[in-house]
């Protein structure tokens, strides 16, 4: 690896960052002083061309290339800031403050699609890496910075009418965006420092937003448990990385790795440090043992930030349990010379998440908490991707690929069906299964959505969700382990009983009394048919996702070999 | 390769599809039924131009009639691929969809009242979905194309259907996922097993590979044997829930039931046939060794779904119930001539496929017309019913007839066609017993409409509900009218559809080592 040590390779996630500090700033200028705001913003855009101008020159490099395309973004910003204020000059902010958030999320969306296409063009294309190695922005990055911005813009662009009437909105959409950010370095971090700072980055927004509506009971107990646990697992997770630290002698990932091949003697203090360690990425991935948060909070936050923390952010921690063990801790490596098996802790764990994930959802009445269990059973599906590791080694990247693919499809499918909840509640609907009675006669496009999401999420093959599943489990199987496979795909099946529950309540059933559906908000129908439409698009669309996922996997796994070539012929 | 004749079909069904879906409700039956005239139009350009010349699984790609063949892409060493083309056995399932679907659209007009727009949108989604089963030939699309049918299939049971219908439609639902399940399992093991002998999941190179004899061995620790035994029995119970074979049939007749009079006709006509065929294409193309060595115990299968659903039928009394019980019974003649392994035996099977269809969309049609003047099925409800509906009850009569096996009927044919396939069988031990033993059958299935009909039909006329009895409309009876003419034309010249039907089908039976 050698690096093009050049922040603009951060670029997803410093314009998350700086679309945060934006919709603060737009909010803070009164409406007197917005008109010189808005012509300073087309001043600073046409400026920007220029710096595009004088970048196309320096192409060629990743340096080249970054300064290019932000450049030509930033002025798209600015242009939508101004357009915004010619469309409504007179209006409140919230117009303006949503717009930015969301072309912000959709910039960074398309710088990481941008460099993602240069990996895949450039045959000699290297991981850039940045403040002495601390963070690597390589295919995983990019690939889980294109998760966290996507399902950021799709909330952004939901919250607008979710928001209606709310005090706060600017903060609202500075700390989705700010919580993004967090999750878009989660995806850079190579070594545990960064990783410990990115992760309470993403956390501490996340706290706040889960308990936004202060008012409402369930979202202020949601954010109190949340935040009780997080700060929990978080102390757990130091204490991981202090272990680790105190048996290696470093925090750099690849530092820790080259310190562990020559052995250690502390091999049950470093055992432990990593039991830490997988303590932290459950909370974060809402993983058995840390899951039972999880419920509560999806439950009491707002509809779009539990659409934001069960999507976002459940890959944000598991990208991070990607790199921190492929890297940090070589499985067949670390095995053979320490006698560590951890692959076998993610075994355990994948098993129990997607089975008690499974059955909990089976038994709920009520359609968010059915679907932050169901969560909790998808985690367990990825776990797969890390409970492989230890079989076939060069099967390796098949499986991990298709984890990463299963949460990229995830990001679109789980984020569509809690905005779809999103809007129920926007509707005052109550919340469960009878309540969404005979929705499907008064709202026929969003509900279409909503069966396509909970079909997908069953992995039936009306989605994308069929095919990552598919790739799963025959990762599995050729990775020989079958049974995770078998566990899986009965889990699978069992889920279909409770996601038809809703779309038998939708279609199926006589609505209790008269169902009147107030208004019919743009924003957040949208999103949703958006999240839909490529939902079902990424099936016959899926190839290239499951290209760079795979090679993504392949540059983190070491012993993984030269499998990308078989895979693809 | 493009050829776009098949694309072409299938896009016309589902932009009519969602056209309907979006109309008004008042347009709606009269638009899904005047757009369900292109597919069926252009099923039959495709049939009078078809040239059968052999089995598209075992002679590839010269046996494929408007064939497409792309690469999706690539997949764990396969590459998935959109391929679609018909033969001897997918053409006539083709045209049977078709017309049965517009007919059973005109059936609807009178039964839908609610939701018209989304009923009939479903419906030709529904049709869409049916097409493209009979039509691919990669697992992959063909497994799409399969779970497809389940959703409209559960809505149009579940939203339009009986009192019961939402318990009818999750237990379909259920029932034939889980199978979907098992036998996407079963048959992806196989081609794993496989390893790198096949390079797609096109069911052709499949069949090829398995036909040169490469021993699926590529899964560690499972022998070339039992995972070819395992992909079998996990295909046959998929495929058997479809069909549906006793004892995992009990579905059906509450799906029957509740379901609306369109979606019977549907479901008896095309949906089961899903079922037969895939057995045909998967169990008894790809592994006929497997498929001769349990020849006994599928054949038991077959017989005691032929006698053990005609009974049933005889215990009922519900006229649907009685329609519902006699395809158990029917399918279970299909699933012995495909166990005889002899060409005419297999051929009779999927005429009967056919002929099936044809007939027991008459039938449910038929019970439907009546219900919707006199709102019972029950049995004991009615009597004289001639009296005052002589046509509609003249064709039921003739149904009757034909599912019998009255000769110059399809069903005459079709039975005939799988009783002297099956006599004839060099694969099935003591084929004549078996054989014998079915024949009996439609002993029970003679007795059982002859009751059913003598009590309701014939004798005094008698109503126990407070309906009038009015007349049927005109196009409540049409369709009824165009399927017993079918339905005849058929029984006179089945080489309308046999022909083609041999010709793909010889090939099958000769590798399975009958004549």
């Amino acid at each position: 690896m050698s690096s093009h040590a050049s922040l603009f390779a951060l670029g997803p996630a410093l314009y998350l960052a700086a679309t945060g500090l934006l919709v603060l700033v737009l909010d803070s200028v009164g409406r007197t002083t917005r008109l010189p705001f808005a012509l300073g913003s087309a001043v600073f855009g046409v400026a920007a061309v220029g710096a595009a101008a004088v970048a196309a020159f320096t192409g060629g490099t990743l340096l080249g290339l970054g300064v290019g395309a932000h450049a030509f973004a930033a002025m798209n910003a600015f242009l939508v800031a101004f357009l915004v204020y010619l469309v409504d000059p007179s209006g409140s902010n919230r117009l303006l403050v949503a717009s930015v958030a969301v072309a912000g999320a959709v910039f960074s969306l398309g710088n990481a699609a941008y460099y993602l296409a240069y990996f895949g063009t450039t045959s000699d294309a290297q991981a850039a890496l940045l403040f002495g190695d601390q963070l690597v922005v390589d295919q995983m990055s990019l690939l889980f910075m294109a998760i966290a911005a996507s399902v950021t813009a799709l909330v952004a662009l939901a919250s607008y009418d979710y928001l209606e009437g709310h005090a706060y909105q600017a903060e609202y959409y500075a700390l989705v965006l700010l919580a993004a950010t967090g999750m878009s370095l989660m995806a850079a971090a190579n070594s545990l420092a960064t990783v410990f700072v990115a992760m309470e980055l993403a956390s501490l927004p996340s706290f706040a937003l889960v308990a936004f509506l202060k008012k409402n009971r369930g979202s202020v107990e949601a954010g109190l448990k949340y935040f009780l646990i997080g700060a929990l697992s978080s102390s757990f997770f130091a204490y991981g990385i202090s272990l680790v630290y105190a048996t290696t002698g470093s925090l750099q990932l690849e530092a820790v790795a080259s310190a562990l091949s020559g052995g250690t003697e502390f091999v049950g203090m470093l055992g432990i440090g990593m039991l830490m360690l997988v303590g932290g990425f459950a909370y974060k991935t809402a993983s058995v043992p840390f899951h039972f948060w999880a419920p509560e909070a999806y439950e009491g936050a707002p509809a779009p930030i539990s659409a934001f923390i069960s999507s976002a952010s459940k890959a944000a921690g598991f990208v991070i349990a990607f790199r921190v063990f492929t890297v940090a801790f070589t499985p067949a490596g670390l095995f053979a010379s320490l006698g560590i098996d951890w692959v076998l802790v993610f075994q355990i764990l994948a098993v129990v998440t997607m089975t008690l994930g499974n059955f909990a959802a089976a038994t709920q009445e009520n359609v968010k908490r059915m679907l932050a269990y169901s969560s909790i059973g998808h985690a367990g599906y990825v776990l797969i991707g890390l409970a492989s590791l230890g079989g076939v080694a060069s099967q390796g990247d098949t499986v991990l690929g298709a984890s990463m693919m299963h949460l990229f499809v995830y990001g679109f499918m789980n984020t569509g069906a809690f905005l779809f909840i999103a809007l129920v509640e926007y509707w005052g609907v109550g919340r469960t299964f009878e309540d969404y009675a005979g929705l499907g006669r008064k709202a026929p496009v969003a509900c279409a959505a909503m069966t396509v999401f909970l079909f997908s999420l069953a992995g039936l093959p009306v989605g994308a969700g069929f095919l990552s599943k598919y790739v799963l489990f025959f990762g599995a199987v050729s990775a020989g382990f079958w049974w995770l496979a078998a566990v899986g795909a009965i889990n699978s099946a069992l889920s279909l009983y409770y996601y038809t529950r809703v779309v038998k309540a939708m279609w199926v059933e006589e609505p209790n009394g008269e169902l009147e559906l107030q208004g019919r908000p743009t924003g957040l129908y949208a999103a949703v048919v958006a999240a839909a439409v490529v939902t079902v698009l990424l099936l016959p669309g899926f190839f290239p996702i499951a290209e760079t996922a795979i090679e993504a996997a392949n540059a983190v796994l070491p012993n993984a070999g030269d499998t990308t070539t078989a895979f693809f012929g | 390769m493009i050829d776009g004749t098949i694309e072409a079909l299938l896009a016309v069904t589902l932009v009519a599809s969602f056209a309907v879906l979006v109309s008004p409700d008042r347009y709606a039956a009269k638009l899904a039924t005047a757009l369900s005239l292109l597919p069926l139009a252009g099923s039959l350009v495709m049939w009078s131009g078809f040239e059968p010349a052999g089995n598209a699984l075992v002679d590839g790609e010269s046996a494929i009639g408007y064939m497409s063949q792309v690469e999706w892409f690539d997949l764990g060493g396969i590459t998935l691929q959109w391929f679609v083309g018909v033969d001897g056995v997918a053409m006539p399932l083709v045209v049977l969809t078709t017309v049965l679907t517009t007919l059973a659209l005109v059936s609807a007009w009178t039964p839908i009242s609610e939701r018209q727009s989304q009923f009939y949108g479903l419906v030709l989604f529904l049709e869409a979905s049916l097409l493209g089963v009979f039509t691919a030939l990669d697992f992959f699309v063909w497994f799409v194309f399969w779970e497809a049918v389940l959703v409209p299939m559960y809505l149009l049971i579940g939203v339009w259907g009986g009192p019961r219908r939402k318990y009818a439609a999750i237990k379909m639902f259920v029932y034939t996922n889980v199978a979907s399940l098992v036998l996407f399992i079963g048959f992806v093991a196989l081609v794993f097993g496989l390893g790198d002998s096949v390079a797609t999941f096109g069911l052709p190179e499949i069949t090829q590979a398995l036909r040169d004899g490469v021993a699926p061995d590529g899964l560690p620790g499972v022998g070339a044997e039992s995972l070819k035994l395992f992909a079998f029995l996990a295909m046959f119970v998929g495929f058997a829930v479809k069909v549906p074979v006793v004892p995992v049939h009990t579905w059906l007749p509450d799906a029957h039931v509740e379901a609306p009079t369109p979606v019977s006709v549907l479901l008896a006509g095309v949906l089961l046939k899903m079922g037969t065929y895939a057995l045909l294409r998967f169990n008894f193309t790809m592994l006929p060794d497997i498929a001769t060595d349990l020849a006994v115990p599928i054949a038991v299968f077959a017989v005691v779904s032929v006698i053990y659903g005609a009974m049933l039928a005889l215990a009922q009394t519900d006229l649907k119930r009685i329609v519902a019980y006699s395809s158990v019974s029917s399918m279970g003649y299909v699933i012995l001539g495909l166990v005889a392994y002899t060409t005419i035996g297999v051929s009779g099977a999927t005429f009967q496929m056919i002929s099936h269809g044809l007939i027991s969309g008459l039938m449910f049609m038929a019970v439907g017309v009546i219900y919707n003047v006199t709102h019972t099925r029950m049995v004991s409800d009615m009597s004289g019913m001639a009296d005052r509906m002589p046509v509609t009850v003249g064709i039921f009569v003739a149904g009757a007839f034909g599912y019998m096996g009255l000769p110059l009927m399809s069903g005459f044919a079709a039975e005939f066609f799988v009783f002297v396939g099956s006599f004839q069988s060099t694969v099935l031990p003591s084929a004549p017993v078996f054989t014998g033993a079915a024949m009996f059958g439609i002993v029970i299935v003679a007795g059982y409409l002859l009751l059913a009909m003598q009590k309701t039909l014939f004798g005094e006329f008698r109503l126990d509900t407070d309906y009038e009895v009015g007349r049927a409309a005109f196009h409540d009876v049409a369709p009824l009218f165009v399927l017993l003419l079918l339905v005849i034309a058929l029984g006179v010249f089945p080489d309308l559809f046999m022909e083609m039907i041999e010709t793909a089908i010889e090939p099958v039976a000769s590798i399975g080592g009958g004549a």
